[in-house]
């Protein structure tokens, strides 16, 4: 399948990106910028020093209404979903009746309903389970014609404020309503960089000229999903597919600070979600998971990638790589992958065996760079 | 000298019977940022065809595979201190090793420049 075939979707963005000289990759059914004539590596580093401007119109967003969508949102997932406060935002996971991951996503209280963005290759299926397990209790409408737009970066809130008044009053996980020349836009204050940044929901037919008008601005730069999946992987977050799916449950994931105190184990609303006897047995210590999700920092300059094997000195194999690239930020080989839980604690010298070499790594604290969001 | 190409996109110019191989202006570009590469050792003897070396950006690894059979003589060490170099002289400073041709005949068989461009340009 190449970019040009003709059963791919395009964004509202598809004639800029080709106006910009965007190298186009079939990517969850959309043709999609991979990277810009400037590069992965100037792009991921526009990202961190200036501001970079990403479309993930391919992603899903979609709306819960209705005086029972919290609490019927609730029953999907690990999360507290009726404490978030209005124009809050919250990371989520819909998990499967054994505790595996059907998606991770973003949701947000506005109010009268809740704003949900989940990731493009899963949307379809996310929409058609939440319609099947909730969909009598609240109206679940697809709002997939939508465009996102991610603005991310130090300089993301100068370049979108002179657009966007107010915006700069936000905090890290936190949204407001906008308009923009007779469009209604919903901006949150959060993204998958690391950096602190914004994500715009748009309508499509103001998606091209909202886009134009950023790039106009001094401060932002077009990146790619190359440089997208670099930024995330440095930030120490999960791509859907590489490093959780539905064989991964949120303990084994890492995922524990997802999963709010009043849905564990004692908790005033603890369990009532799919897969909660065996999730909440993993958190609560008493059965705990026996791999988990770490970070792994190579001690030669050769980089790792998904599916390379781990052993311990032994020669063991005791797990495996999900996501790895040599990070153009933290200037080092990093990845991130599932080990023996008994081996997961930080400073655990395993070798990743890459192309039947033993290639040293140590497990390590993530994120590998810093994150910087704006938390008021 | 005379400079050919092979499929796989790498080129590969002879003097003699010593022969310098590296990845193309159009394979590096398919890669875009060069961060890694991997070189076979000097005093191996690899097949036509065979695996030589690992060319990797932060988006993707390729093989780079032994245009024709015979001993590696040298590697690029600069190269693989500056991975760079297969972006900046793909055809230069950028090249990957040396080998001494084990059937000098195997050369003739490759695409000369003209043909590879065409091939390249449909790739």
């Amino acid at each position: 399948m190449s970019a040009t075939d003709a059963s791919l979707q395009h964004t509202p963005l598809h004639a800029l990106h080709l106006e910009l000289g965007a190298r186009m990759v079939p990517f969850a059914g959309y043709a999609m910028p991979v990277q810009y004539p400037a590069g992965l590596m100037a792009e991921h580093h526009h990202t961190r020093s200036a501001a970079g401007l990403f479309d993930v119109s391919h992603m899903g967003q979609l709306t819960l209404s209705g005086p029972d969508a919290a609490a019927a949102f609730e029953s999907l997932m690990p999360v507290d979903v009726i404490g978030l406060g209005e124009n809050r935002q919250r990371y989520g996971l819909l998990l499967n009746d054994a505790g595996g991951i059907i998606d991770d996503l973003m949701f947000v209280n506005r109010g009268d309903e809740l704003f949900v963005v989940v990731n493009g290759a899963c949307k379809h299926g996310d929409l058609a389970h939440i319609a099947l397990r909730i969909g009598n209790r609240c109206t679940v409408t697809a709002q997939f014609d939508r465009a996102l737009l991610a603005l991310q970066g130090p300089q993301a809130v100068t370049a979108l404020a002179r657009l966007l008044p107010g915006v700069g009053q936000l905090v890290f996980m936190t949204g407001m309503a906008a308009r923009w020349n007779g469009a209604d836009l919903y901006v949150t204050r959060s993204g998958y960089t690391g950096e602190d940044g914004f994500e715009i929901s748009l309508p499509a037919e103001s998606a091209d000229a909202f886009a134009r008008a950023l790039l106009a601005q001094p401060e932002v730069k077009p990146v790619g999903l190359g440089a997208r999946n670099s930024l995330r992987l440095e930030a120490g977050l999960c791509l859907y597919g590489n490093d959780i799916d539905t064989t991964t449950t949120p303990a084994e994931a890492a995922l524990n600070w997802a999963i709010q105190k009043v849905r564990r184990t004692g908790g005033a609303r603890a369990g009532g979600f799919p897969g909660a006897g065996h999730v909440l047995a993993q958190l609560d210590g008493t059965s705990p998971p026996a791999r988990k999700r770490v970070g792994l920092v190579a001690l030669e300059r050769v980089p790792v990638r998904e599916h390379v094997l781990l052993q311990d000195a032994a020669g063991q194999s005791v797990g495996e790589v999900t996501s790895g690239l040599l990070g153009p930020t933290a200037d080092k080989p990093v990845a991130m992958g599932y080990v023996c839980a008994d081996l997961a604690a930080t400073g655990t010298r395993l070798n990743a065996m890459v192309r039947g070499k033993a290639v040293p790594m140590d497990v390590c604290a993530l994120p590998f760079v810093p994150n910087r969001y704006h938390r008021g | 000298m005379t400079t050919k190409f092979t499929e796989d996109h790498e080129w590969i110019t002879v003097d003699g019977d010593i022969a310098t191989v590296g990845i193309t202006v159009h394979a590096q570009d398919a890669l875009g940022d060069v961060v890694f590469v991997d070189l076979p050792e000097v005093g191996q003897t690899i097949a036509q065809k065979d695996i030589a070396g690992v060319v990797e950006s932060v988006k993707a690894a390729a093989d780079v595979y032994m245009p024709v059979s015979g001993e590696i003589v040298e590697v690029n060490e600069d190269l693989r201190n500056d991975p760079s170099l297969a972006n900046s002289d793909p055809l230069g400073a950028g090249w990957f090793f040396k080998v001494r041709l084990s059937d000098p005949a195997q050369v003739d068989a490759l695409l000369d420049e003209t043909a590879y461009n065409a091939f390249s340009a449909n790739a």
